[in-house]
């Protein structure tokens, strides 16, 4: 052997030895540092859970009605797994299955396809489930023809027949409350991605909105899971485990059934009237809460949409329609998420601003029609001079002038233009006492804040659009430059970060930038009555087992106290009465022989409606009730409905006369809904419930 | 060289007397080892599948113990015949194997599997690959240039290696029309090992190496690879890019080695084996059978049982009284380590994807008539090396 032979092999062995090496330690890794890792890699190649939904809890009203539950429909399922064993992949047994349930092919297919098997355009409709459970097409079949498929089952294999828990809002006593209760519906894959994703299975319905969404995890129970070994054809070799489903758990809540068909009711009869007076009348909400704990007894928005449409299978018209214009958008819930302006309904706030500044309630001040501040005059609502009258009267007939007077000297006092460093703001501060701005903190998603346009937001909305108001004639579009607009616009550029002497006054009558919800303003209208305290409203009271063990109470908790003093709102209390009794709310309640207070609002609209037309005034009436030892805070606002008193007022004094059993301005003993006050006791749900058929 | 060879004392007798004792008993324990594990396996791969399909579960187990007798039969032959005769064998089997990779290549004759034209279908369901036994004529023809040489210089001239080459470079280039990637690089590293043990100016093995980096390198710029090759070695970079083929391939069949962890699942119950979820287990894939079900232990072991045998095929080469066994040796040598690293790295992640089996473990007749005529060929030289 020469020596470059001799050299060759020892190089030849060492690279074949090293070779060798390097596949040991890449074995190592694999199967030692990464094989957790592989381990679960594998798992989830071969195992498939196969989910049994939970079958979802009640929800309850307060006597133990139920307002949503689960009946009993005949699903008509599609087995994907045998389909796709078929020559043509199912195609004609769909065909022939969508023929005899009068449904399109094309739905069906779509319904029957995995969401991951679509492009993500024509994705509307796709299964979010597996392919290894049973995909529903329909779960509200006609028992004959569901029998028809069972009896048949050689003329179509791999569809199949069974009932199903279908969610279902029995609407007793005509309510609709889809806002309030809102929907269930499939997960999607943001659900699934998002924070505390993993908690769902694919397959389950989880709470989209209202109370289901609010109180989903308790509703929702556990599943079952099946685990099964599949090989690479997919079919099942063993199975793993198999955990039973555990029902939800149901969800009482402070609604009352009747008090919220009452609700409903005047509601919609206050917007039909609102509509004969030739106003537009396009929305609406009110609310009942109980003002000594903030319970929610009855919430209504409208326009509203049948809450049964999610299950039955939502067409694309009809989701559309949910938010559409034309229909004034049913999907939102005007009593939590509607921003209106509040204005003389605010006047309680001014009042209490002005004590605190040190005005004296119990002396006269004079109404003239209008009051000059810099140099514009703001009138009296309706321009007419009431001379020198008491504060009651004029919170009573709701007088504006007197509080332009009082705001504006306030503004004057804390610098005018060029604000003090430590400014009084009496009337900032008391808005912010009763908690303007914040959201009632309401057990439902979604709720709107409402805005307090104090100098901090004015600074901040003045950062925002200066470089707008400052290039208005080059930023705007053409049809918004009108001489009027332009003005306006140099006006903000030169001092919209100030609050100006208009903005003080607007402030002070609950117009300009101020906005709440309906729900807001039933819950300082609510510590008005209670003596001072603001509660956070609640609609759930007790999630309970199916057996009945309570696992959750919702205690009402306390937001904070009335920036009042007790002689203060003593005097407030008073004067609310005078508006039923003498003032601007005295028609609506002629002869109601139940003691109420409240205050009319009528909240000007600035902007056009889509058809070019002027907007029409918000109504509203903030009321409570019985004046001695209040126990119901009841709020309606109507959008573009025109006057407080003629359309709101009559619709709150409705629902009052529901509350107390008022007919023909009689009490009927009989007729009262809660002659002992609402229930505090929880009640008992009876299992049969669940598959009750109204 | 002769000089070397007489500064030993004489030959130990009785060496050729029996047959058993002219064996290396370690080689022989390594390659029977591996070939019981590798039938368990085939069986394991195939097991529950067949009984799924509802035909009899020992089929592949059936025929790859056929595949071994046969196997090991040739072996014998390849083993007993002095391996000096085989020089004269060597022009008949070099003319058998290049008229078998031209026969593939005729439409009707040759048929493809896997993108590659590399199989002649025999009636009875029996399929020949003229590669694997072109892999032997091209070790025995090459050694035999090199070594048999007209001049008497110590190392072989330009003109030996050029002649060398050239005899490689006729069913290399038909392998490569096949196309059958794998195959060709097992070769043209056994022809690089073998030029550069048998004493040829460095610079051949140099320039081999580096012919072999740029063309390696061209043929995936330029598109002589197909396709489906490309592809491949892509999804080797890139193993979510084709998800569903090659790609698919790779990631089961790391994720079946690394299931298997310390101890493994145990023969016959690997969940991803008996599921099929790696496709070509029981040839190409076999050694992701080993690693889900024997885990590191059982893996680590046949990799152990390779490095013996290389270890002793190395010995043997050594110990060879001559330059035509210590080439054949080396030949074979490179042969075994390449393709069992290019099969094992495939199935790690560690090389792209070429359809290569694992010498004396994967399930098919070619390669195990080649590998066993191989350890023959080894068995040959250690029968006849000095003592």
């Amino acid at each position: 052997m020469n020596q470059r032979s001799r050299l060759s092999l020892i190089v030849t062995q060492t690279l074949i030895v090293s070779l060798m090496l390097a596949l040991m330690g890449r074995l190592f890794y694999l199967q030692i540092g990464a094989g957790p890792k592989y381990r679960d890699a594998a798992l989830s190649i071969q195992s498939r859970d196969i989910v049994t939904p939970a079958t979802r809890g009640l929800i309850v009203d307060s006597s133990g009605i139920p307002l949503a539950l689960n009946r009993v429909g005949l699903a008509v399922t599609v087995d994907r797994s045998v389909l796709d064993r078929q020559k043509d992949r199912g195609k004609a047994v769909l065909t022939k299955t969508a023929r005899l349930l009068g449904l399109k092919y094309a739905d069906v297919y779509l319904q029957t396809r995995l969401c991951g098997e679509l492009p993500k355009t024509v994705h509307a409709g796709c299964w979010t489930g597996t392919r290894y459970q049973p995909i529903p097409i329909t779960k509200d079949a006609d028992p004959g023809k569901a029998l028809q498929i069972v009896e048949r089952a050689d003329l179509y294999p791999g569809i199949d027949s069974r009932p199903v828990a279908v969610r279902n809002y029995p609407g007793r006593d005509g309510i609709n409350a889809a806002h309030l209760l809102g929907y269930v519906g499939p997960l999607t894959e943001t659900d699934i991605s998002g924070t505390g994703g993993s908690q769902y299975y694919r397959s389950e319905s989880i709470g989209k909105a209202g109370l289901e969404f609010q109180y989903d995890s308790f509703l929702r129970g556990k599943p079952g899971i099946r685990t099964v070994i599949v090989d690479r054809e997919e079919s099942v070799t063993r199975q793993a485990q198999n955990i039973a489903s555990i029902p939800g758990n149901h969800l009482v809540t402070s609604i009352d059934v009747r008090l919220q068909a009452a609700a409903e009711g005047a509601l919609e009869d206050a917007i039909m009237r609102a509509r004969a007076d030739g106003s537009r009348g396009d929305a609406g909400a009110a609310a009942v809460l109980d003002v000594k704990t903030g319970r929610v007894l009855a919430l209504a928005s409208y326009p509203s949409y049948d809450p049964n449409i999610w299950e039955k299978g939502l067409t694309v018209k009809q989701s559309k329609d949910l938010f559409s214009d034309a229909n004034g958008v049913p999907a939102l819930s005007r009593a939590l998420q509607g921003l209106f302006a509040p204005a003389s309904t605010f006047k309680v706030v001014s009042l209490v601003a002005a004590a605190n500044a040190g005005y004296n309630l119990d002396t006269t001040y004079s109404c003239p029609a209008s009051v000059k501040v810099g140099n514009i005059n703001f009138q009296n609502f309706e321009s007419k001079p009431q001379g020198t009258i008491s504060m009651k009267h004029a919170i009573a007939i709701s007088c504006d002038t007197i509080w332009y007077k009082i705001a504006y000297d306030e503004w004057l006092r804390d610098g005018g233009l060029s604000p003090k460093k430590n400014a009084n703001d009496y009337f900032y501060s008391a808005a912010r006492g009763f908690q303007i701005g914040k959201k009632t903190g309401i057990d439902l998603p979604a709720e709107s804040a409402g805005r307090l346009p104090d100098r901090q937001w004015r600074l901040d909305w003045y950062k925002q659009n200066q470089d707008y108001f400052c290039n208005y004639t080059t930023r705007a579009p053409k049809k918004e430059q009108t001489t009027f607009l332009v003005a306006l616009a140099k006006e903000n550029c030169i001092d919209g970060d100030k609050i100006r002497g208009g903005d003080a006054v607007n402030f002070s009558i609950g117009q300009g930038d101020t906005v709440v919800t309906p729900l807001k303003l039933a819950q300082m209208y609510s510590a008005i009555a209670n003596g001072g305290t603001i509660w956070q409203p609640t609609v759930g009271k007790a999630v309970i087992t199916t057996k009945g063990k309570v696992i959750e109470t919702i205690k009402p908790k306390i937001l904070g106290k009335l920036p009042a003093s007790k002689s203060t709102l003593t005097f407030l209390q008073g004067a609310l009465r005078d508006v039923v009794t003498a003032g601007t709310a005295a028609p609506a309640f002629t002869g109601f022989p139940i003691a109420v207070s409240g205050k009319t609002g009528t909240a000007e609209v600035f902007g056009l409606n889509p058809d070019g037309s002027k907007k029409d005034n918000t109504s509203w009436f903030a009321s409570y009730g019985p004046t001695e030892n209040p126990r119901y805070a009841v709020v309606m606002m109507v959008s573009q409905g025109g006057f407080g008193s003629s359309v709101s007022a009559v619709g709150v004094r409705k629902i009052y006369e529901s509350i107390f059993g008022v007919v023909a301005n009689k009490v009927m003993p009989g007729k009262a809904l809660f002659p002992f006050g609402p229930p505090t006791a929880l009640p008992r749900i009876s299992p049969t419930m669940r598959v009750s058929n109204p | 060289m002769s000089a070397i060879i007489s500064t030993y004392s004489a030959r130990r007798r009785g060496r050729r007397d029996s047959f058993i004792s002219g064996l290396d008993p370690i080689l022989s324990l390594a390659v029977a080892g591996l070939l019981i594990i590798g039938t368990l396996l085939v069986y394991s791969a195939t097991k529950s599948w067949y009984t799924s399909i509802g035909l009899d579960p020992q089929y592949y187990l059936k025929r790859h113990i056929i595949n071994i007798s046969i196997g090991g039969l040739l072996a014998l032959s390849a083993m007993i015949i002095d391996y000096r005769l085989l020089r004269a064998y060597t022009p008949i089997l070099y003319g058998l194997s290049v008229l078998g990779l031209i026969a593939v290549l005729i439409p009707g004759v040759g048929s493809t599997v896997n993108g590659a034209r590399a199989w002649i279908s025999l009636p009875g369901g029996f399929q020949i690959q003229p590669a694997e036994l072109a892999k032997i004529s091209i070790i025995v023809g090459i050694s035999l240039v090199l070594s048999e040489r007209i001049h008497d210089r110590e190392a072989p001239t330009h003109p030996d290696v050029i002649r060398a080459l050239a005899i490689a470079a006729f069913p290399i280039l038909l392998i490569l029309l096949q196309p059958d990637m794998g195959t060709v690089i097992i070769i043209s590293a056994s022809v690089v090992t073998m030029v550069a043990v048998s004493g040829a100016p460095s610079r051949w093995v140099a320039g081999l190496l580096i012919v072999a980096l740029v063309g390696g390198f061209a043929a995936v710029k330029v598109g002589v690879l197909s396709e489906y090759q490309v592809k491949r070695l892509q999804s080797f970079v890139n193993p979510s890019a084709d998800p569903q083929q090659s790609g698919y391939q790779l990631r089961q069949s790391r994720i079946t080695i690394g299931s298997g962890g310390f101890l493994g699942k145990g023969l016959f119950t690997g969940p991803q084996t008996n599921g099929r979820f790696v496709p070509e287990q029981q040839t190409d894939f076999i050694f992701t059978v080993a690693g889900e079900e024997l885990g590191f232990v059982g893996s680590s072991f046949i990799l152990l049982l390779f490095l013996i045998i290389l270890l002793r095929a190395f010995r043997i080469a050594r110990r060879s009284q001559d330059l035509f066994g210590r080439l054949v040796c080396a030949g074979v040598i490179a042969w075994f380590a390449f393709q069992a690293f290019e099969n094992i790295g495939m199935t790690m992640g560690l090389m792209p994807m070429t359809g290569v089996p694992l010498p004396f473990l994967s399930y098919g007749g070619s390669s195990m008539f080649a590998n066993l005529i191989g350890v023959g060929l080894l068995q040959n030289v250690y029968a006849r090396q000095r003592p």
